[in-house]
């Protein structure tokens, strides 16, 4: 029986999202985020048809029969792209993840893309955030930035700490390729795979490496070299005519892209000295970098800046946390902004609170960050950074129509989502929390509240 | 003699003629004894065997910083009692509040600040945080809160692991903060004494104590005792490991103060009697029997909270509040009848088992429950930082489920409730005369994510100003590194 309604449920859904996505929506009398070339649109229209925004302007009338929503003074903002997120590949912390490996064979070419789940509860958790987007990164040896559960007796760091480095070979170095994906729950959440390779530096790469931070620059180095003799020689590589190397013919492969300075690394890393480690590694490699973490990045802004090297980063993080990042501070979006380097903004832990990314912006602009560069670290630059700005990060015509109808400004806590729309669909605005909430709002029902439910 | 204090002797006064009663057999056998002599007057133990004469061997060493009588004038003021007054004057003395209402006469003399167009709230208070405990930066050096090593630790106290130094006491103070309940950790049953800190730079914890505030029990259910000590092999593996390991320690506790009674009326009848062995661990589970001590119970599920509260019933005691509790909104009803508060966050859930059902309406729909009380705490050095935030995080779903509820009534979840929850409401948590002049000058609607604190008073005290250097502290630990402690 209950297969039955859920199937008939299903139905129901996709012939709303099928009439959705062929239907024309104006959303009226709204103030315009578009974090494009627009800017702020302080009254006007955002029109979407076929899934893909058709008009954005301040004097853009609505087409005959389109659909208005009149958004009543509240905002249209893009949806928000959640940066260094685990969505999709987690679903309770404490059980596991499909974000770590530790298998001799499969480093660099571990991909993400295999593992994700569209029916993952923390997907309509997050819309209900404003997210939209998500980029999901491979978790290496030690952990990215760690999720915060209670923390007293140590839960924090074993949920999403990548398995432990003991025994670990050279394929250790590479954590994997990482996946852009849409949060709307359908078949498939895939956007773009292989879109950057996960490498930690500091402390977590020196780790990987043997023990010391010397080590690691020249095994990443060495490595490099293997991919490259073995990009020239494949074909004695197969007759087993070629030296040993280190990697997998698997991991190989999977670096060909790096090594040829078309698949970005994601440099996990903290310190101002490694950072400049790992820039140099960079130019002297001819390998693209996009920084995450790098909490000590205000210090050497300009260098960064210089480079052309995004930084991804959690603008909360502003205590000496570890010994790499001693000199933590909540000014170090806005000063990276200022200095010049593309910034994307993470939010803690990337999976459960996901949704605070928002919030984490505020925070941003609170403490010196402009109002644009924060929107922008939320929606166009990881969009740009990912290499999927073509299709979604700002309201401008021909995009998807990923967007977010707000009550008023996206960063305020007190502001609400009123809709949510990915590729033109509406999102329901919903989740299980939701149905919690309601099943339990009122306690005197005559039946035991398991018999509320939708 | 403080009130603590008196409270304390007077129930044991009450604790000592209690027993002299149940000890009547005896009595009346020693009196057909009839020995012709008077007893030796027994001579008293030396204070550190007698639990009853010395409970604060630690004591509270806390002076309040120099402060001015100050007026701060024309801001927009959550008293912490429910109210908000528009163009408000707090007037502040002897480092207390003296009068808090809108269009107060300043008195000549005091120092006026300028506060129109900001607002005003009493000084934040953090119901659960581990700041000294597990200091910054989290090295295992520094990792002091969990006594791993049994499952009842009711003997351990949070103070002695506490780091003054600890770098985010002083990010959290920037966020609001002026009170602290540092607690232990929750990988134990029982995990000890936690302790209430005034959130002030200082070179002993002592210096911190929050004078005359009482000792709190932290407990915890389970996911947590069961996976530590599960996996070392040994009780508990189980939640139904975790209740008998619960209550066969108020039984001990109990069996205890028996024991200290009966010596007590055998002395205060000139009868000669050794005195039990004094355990520290038994002397704090006493200490909660007796209603001196405050239990704070970690429990994320509805179930469970219901259990421990058949626990406290069981044995006698009171459950102040429950921790985390991302529960609470399925039982809010019975919480609220039992008179427990909930420390809870909007957006932590998730994480694992008993974290799946968090939803964040869990405050607001705790505060809706007739007498409900509701709290937003940390556990967190990076939370603790924006308790306001999370507040209107928790504030908006509760408006989102169709809740009506003030800004005025909310800002309680972070003042007034957990000063009432950590036993410090007669003294913080609200702008109230006569109380403690905690509070906090912020620059927008702290309800709002662009709301910065502008200056701290503690005690009346300014304790940050975020413009001005001089009441700007920094840790030890942050002189001479990257950054100076500049956060």
């Amino acid at each position: 029986m209950r297969k039955v309604l859920f199937s008939a449920c299903a139905i129901a859904a996709l012939s709303i999202a099928v009439a959705a996505k062929a239907e024309t929506i104006a959303v009226t009398n709204a103030k315009i985020l578009t974090a494009g070339a627009a800017g702020e649109i302080a009254s006007g229209t955002v029109v979407f048809k076929d899934g893909k925004i058709t008009a954005v302007g301040a004097d853009i009338a609505a087409p005959a029969g389109a659909r208005v929503i009149d958004a009543h003074g509240g905002v249209v903002a893009p949806g928000f792209f959640a940066t260094g997120s685990l969505l999709g590949a987690v679903e309770v912390g404490s059980l596991g993840n499909d974000l770590s490996v530790n298998n001799p064979a499969i480093g660099a070419s571990f991909d993400i893309q295999y593992g994700l789940n569209p029916e993952s509860g923390l997907l309509p958790i997050a819309r209900l955030g404003g997210l939209t987007s998500a980029v999901v990164l491979p978790l290496p040896v030690g952990g990215r930035g760690g999720e915060d559960n209670d923390e007293e007796d140590d839960d924090a760091s074993q949920f999403t700490a990548g398995p432990s480095g003991e025994g670990s070979k050279s394929h250790a170095l590479f954590a994997g390729q990482g996946a852009v994906i849409d949060l709307a729950g359908h078949e498939t959440i895939l956007t773009k795979a292989k879109v950057a390779m996960v490498v930690p530096f500091g402390r977590a790469g020196a780790g990987v490496a043997g023990g010391a931070r010397g080590a690691e620059i020249v095994a990443l180095k060495e490595a490099l070299s293997d991919v490259r003799a073995y990009m020239k020689n494949k074909a004695a590589y197969d007759r087993a005519g070629l030296r040993d190397l280190a990697l997998s013919k698997g991991d190989l492969e999977a670096l060909i892209p790096v090594a040829k300075g078309r698949m970005p690394i994601v440099a996990v890393v903290r310190r101002a000295s490694d950072i400049r480690q790992v820039l140099a590694f960079a130019r002297e490699e001819h390998v693209k970098v996009i920084l995450e973490g790098a909490e000590e990045g205000w210090m050497v802004a300009a260098e960064i800046a210089k480079a052309g090297v995004p930084v991804l980063l959690n603008p909360l993080n502003d205590r000496p946390e570890s010994y790499e990042e001693l000199a933590a501070t909540m000014d170090n979006a806005g000063r990276l902004a200022a200095a010049g380097v593309t910034v994307a903004l993470e939010s803690t832990g990337g999976s459960a609170r996901v949704r605070e990314t928002r919030y984490g912006a505020g925070n941003a602009v609170a403490h010196g960050m402009s109002y644009a560069a924060a929107l922008a670290a939320v929606t166009i630059n990881p969009a740009k950074i990912f290499g999927v700005a073509d299709r979604t990060g700002s309201l401008e015509p021909g995009k998807d129509a990923d967007l977010v109808i707000w009550t008023g400004d996206p960063f305020e806590p007190l502001s609400q989502p009123t809709a949510v729309f990915i590729h033109g669909e509406a999102q329901p605005m919903t989740s299980r929390q939701i149905e919690l909430r309601d099943r339990y709002k009122d306690l005197g029902r005559p039946l035991p509240p398991g018999y509320t439910h939708p | 003699m403080s009130l603590w204090k008196l409270t304390a002797a007077l129930i044991a006064a009450a604790a000592v003629s209690g027993c002299a009663t149940t000890a009547q057999p005896t009595k009346s056998a020693q009196a057909s004894a009839a020995p012709a002599s008077p007893p030796a007057k027994p001579k008293p133990l030396p204070p550190g065997l007698d639990p009853m004469v010395r409970a604060d061997a630690f004591p509270s060493t806390y002076k309040a910083m120099p402060s001015h009588a100050t007026a701060v004038v024309g801001a927009s003021v959550f008293t912490g009692t429910g109210q908000l007054i528009e163009n408000g004057t707090v007037l502040v003395k002897d480092g207390k509040v003296e009068a808090v209402g809108a269009g107060l006469t300043v008195p000549a003399g005091y120092d006026t600040v300028d506060a129109h167009g900001k607002w005003v709230t009493p000084g934040l208070i953090d119901a659960h945080s581990h700041l000294g405990v597990y200091a910054s930066p989290a090295v295992q050096a520094n990792s002091d809160g969990n006594e791993l090593t049994n499952p009842v630790t009711a003997e351990v106290w949070a103070e002695h692991s506490v780091w003054p130094q600890d770098p985010g006491f002083n990010t959290a103070r920037v966020g609001g903060v002026t009170t602290i309940l540092v607690l232990p950790g929750s990988g134990n049953l029982i995990g000890g004494r936690g302790v209430v800190l005034r959130n002030v730079p200082a070179r002993t914890v002592q210096d911190m104590k929050f004078p005359e505030a009482p000792y709190v029990l932290k407990m915890a259910c389970g996911e947590n005792p069961k996976r530590v000590y599960g996996s070392k092999g040994r009780a508990p593996s189980t939640r139904m490991g975790n209740v008998a390991g619960y209550r066969a320690a108020w039984i001990n506790a109990a069996d205890y103060q028996r024991r200290w009674d009966e010596y007590r009326a055998k002395i205060a009848k000139g009868e000669k009697a050794d005195p039990p062995k004094r355990d520290l661990g038994l002397d704090t589970l006493t200490g909660v029997l007796r209603g001196e001590i405050l239990v704070e119970n970690h429990c994320y599920r509805a179930d469970e909270m219901a259990q421990m509260i058949d626990i406290s019933k069981e044995f006698g005691y009171h459950v102040a509040a429950f921790h985390h509790a991302v529960e609470a909104y399925k039982i809010a009803d019975l919480l609220a009848e039992n008179h427990i508060c909930v420390a809870t966050w909007a957006n932590w859930w998730g994480g694992k088992m008993e974290m799946l059902d968090g939803i964040e309406a869990n405050a607001a729909l705790v505060n809706a429950a007739k007498g409900g009380c509701a709290i937003i705490k940390s556990d967190d050095p990076d939370l603790i930082q924006r308790l306001n935030q999370e507040a209107a995080e928790a504030l908006a779903a509760g408006r989102a489920a169709g809740l009506t509820i003030t800004e005025a009534d909310a800002i309680k979840w972070i003042t007034s409730n957990p000063a009432k929850a950590i036993g410090v409401d007669k003294q913080t948590g609200s702008l109230e005369p006569g109380k403690r002049a905690d509070l906090v000058i912020w620059d927008h609607d702290p309800f709002s994510i662009y709301a910065r604190t502008e200056r701290v008073y503690l005690d009346g005290a300014v304790a940050y100003d975020r413009r001005d250097p001089r009441y700007q502290p920094r840790s030890d630990f942050d002189l001479g590194q990257p950054g100076e402690g500049v956060r």
